[in-house]
């Protein structure tokens, strides 16, 4: 990997609901080319963390940069902008229901490119093929099964071929097969396309897998105890907590 | 050792004290849930008359099975014990109950975790809904606001949202719905011919009958059955649709693709509506007409001629002007509503219900109020 060059920097951020605050006093860097890991046991924000870096919760205060950008500072024009170079896949897949996967994937292609729309076609077949959905075209949400709708849902994250893809904990409810696929895939598109992921997820096997950088939550000082990444973590960290976490509990604590 | 037996015993539980300081529990038998078994409370009271106690143990030598029953029960004991500083010893209890005690205890109760019991006095509770009207108020203004940009998205030929969906939407909230608008209006149109019938009868006049129901269904009748029919369907259909998607994080995928769910969800469905609303209420006046004119034939002798041509002299353009203009705003009010509550869906399948009703009610609500501000103001002008 070349130098690293920042593409998403958190500084000094709060998150909380009203007056209530989950997280405080985070600051981190993802570089361009990361795979970046929030992680941390239940309950201590991991989701909320996704959901502002997505751009869906305001902080309660601090500050997101994107590429030397402050999101919450820019205009709505501004924002929409930076919103539409990220990929989400959302924990459930959050597929449109009301549309065949063919068409849930074509929707930001139609948004956003001038394809005609043999093109949208062409490339929708492609990304379906990506993550092995081929020949599912035309069904709809509620005719797939689980997994495969999380697949469908990461084919329309990558879509426009986003430069940073946001995962709510990819791997959960897919078999340990699938979820192997999934990370060598994270791998490659990281490598071909350059993209920069941010994965939520407590699946130790994908952490040290793909992760290459990470922020750990801990749920009982309500901030972030540990930073980089995972292995360099597992090997070196000196916190409890963090130790317990990476290694399945068999130490710290 | 002297064994002071108390009183409070039962078939399960023995209590006794070698000395003053000391309590033993002595269980005995099956302590399964379906077994009848001492309440703890008489356990309390055995130990209250102990002012000296300062150690309990447990002797399990008599028990012949246990399952989760036991472990409440010690459970209670020990929170008994820490409040009142008093020792208790595990080591009596049977292995397994020691580790699930154990296992129980080993994640501490989470500071703030558990939920306020405690109940608000009245004018807190008061204040907290007034503030909690205030806040809805406000997001009402704010998705009226957005629905209003949206439209001039619209207007200026920017919104994005599918054709196909609006065609859709047409045909739902449309062609599917005359079943149920033509029975609700012929069915009213009867009713008010039969009230009118009893009253003018009286006088000879029966053919006034067919003034009677044209004109009150042509005004605003038709507008507004077709009205409180359309809120009860399809901005309930909104309303849910809306909320299992939000419940799904469809909205949320929206969003963040910076699609906004206002012009791609809200504007189709606002659209149809305002576009069938008023061809809605124009069948509706036709079909109360033809149940007037079924009570006029039927049950005055009138010839069907005569009422039809006696209900085209009572016709007028303004009249109907009037329906269509109510028409086309109960279609607003009704889309607004349903997706309103939609899209304020909470994330779980009661909210989508609430958000239902919520919706239900809002338009309901909404049509007579807009109704009788839309009639005040027409009486004003004179029309």
């Amino acid at each position: 990997m070349n130098e690293a060059e920042p593409q998403i920097v958190v500084k000094d951020l709060d998150m909380g609901y009203g007056s209530f605050i989950l997280i405080r006093n985070l600051n981190f860097i993802v570089n361009k080319g990361d795979i970046f890991i929030i992680m941390g046991g239940s309950g201590c924000g991991k989701s909320t963390l996704l959901k502002l870096l997505v751009g869906l919760k305001e902080p309660l205060s601090g500050q997101v940069f994107y590429d030397g950008t402050s999101f919450w500072e820019a205009g709505p024009e501004e924002q929409k902008r930076i919103m539409r170079r990220f990929g989400i896949l959302y924990q459930s897949g959050a597929l449109w229901s009301s549309m065949t996967l063919a068409e849930n994937v074509a929707i930001p292609l139609e948004q956003y490119t001038s394809m005609t729309r043999a093109e949208i076609q062409d490339l929708v077949s492609l990304k379906l093929a990506l993550v092995g959905l081929a020949g599912f075209e035309d069904f709809y949400p509620s005719e797939i099964s689980g997994g495969m709708r999380k697949r469908a849902g990461l084919a329309r994250a990558m879509a426009l071929d986003p430069d940073i893809l946001f995962f709510d904990e990819p791997s959960a409810g897919l078999d340990p097969v699938s979820a192997r696929l999934l990370d060598d895939l994270i791998l490659e598109l990281r490598d071909s396309l350059g993209t920069t992921f941010v994965v939520v997820t407590h699946e130790l096997g994908s952490i040290f897998a793909i992760g290459n950088n990470s922020v750990y939550l801990d749920v009982q000082t309500r901030t972030m105890t540990a930073s980089g990444d995972p292995n360099r973590l597992l090997a070196e960290s000196k916190d409890p907590t963090v130790r317990a976490f990476l290694t399945r509990g068999a130490e710290g604590k | 050792m002297a064994i002071e037996s108390i009183d409070q015993t039962s078939s399960h539980l023995k209590l006794s004290n070698p000395d003053s300081t000391t309590l033993v529990i002595h269980l005995t038998d099956d302590w399964r849930t379906t077994s009848h078994l001492a309440a703890f409370e008489n356990v309390c009271q055995g130990l209250e008359t102990m002012p000296s106690l300062n150690k309990v143990l447990f002797d399990a030598s008599g028990l012949t099975g246990w399952d989760s029953k036991l472990l409440t029960f010690v459970l209670k004991v020990r929170g008994w014990c820490d409040d009142r500083k008093v020792d208790l010893a595990l080591e009596g209890l049977p292995g397994g109950v020691q580790r699930l005690l154990h296992l129980a205890l080993a994640v501490p109760e989470r500071q703030g975790a558990r939920k306020d019991a405690e109940r608000q006095p009245f004018f807190p509770r008061v204040g907290e809904k007034a503030l909690q009207v205030y806040a809805s108020a406000g997001e009402m203004l704010a998705f009226l606001g957005s629905a209003c940009v949206a439209f001039g998205q619209l207007l200026k030929g920017k919104a994005s949202f599918r054709r196909s969906d609006l065609m859709l939407f047409v045909q739902e909230s449309g062609v599917q719905a005359f079943g149920i608008v033509s029975l609700v209006s012929i069915l009213v149109g009867l009713i008010f011919a039969f009230i009118g019938a009893i009253q003018l009868k009286t006088f000879g006049a029966q053919i006034y009958v067919a003034d009677l129901v044209g004109i009150a269904m042509v005004r605003v009748m038709g507008a507004v059955m077709a009205g409180i029919i359309m809120a009860g369907r399809t901005g309930a259909n909104y309303a849910a649709q809306l909320g299992t998607m939000q419940v799904n994080e469809e909205i949320d995928a929206l969003q963040t693709l910076g699609i906004s769910p206002m012009e791609f969800l809200v504007l189709p469905r606002m659209m149809a509506l305002i576009l069938m609303m008023p061809l809605l209420c124009v069948y509706a006046d036709i079909m109360g007409i033809l149940g007037g004119l079924i009570v006029g034939v039927t049950m005055l002798d009138l010839n069907p001629v005569v009422y039809l041509n006696e209900t085209k002299a009572s016709f007028n353009m303004t009249n109907l002007w009037i329906g269509l203009i109510y028409s086309a705003m109960f279609g607003v009010i009704i889309a607004l509503s349903g997706c309103l509550r939609g899209i304020q869906c909470g994330r779980s399948a009661s909210a989508v219900g609430d958000a239902t009703t919520s919706a239900v009610v809002t338009g309901i609500v909404s049509i007579i109020i807009a109704t009788a501000i839309l009639t005040v103001i027409f009486s004003i002008l004179n029309v």
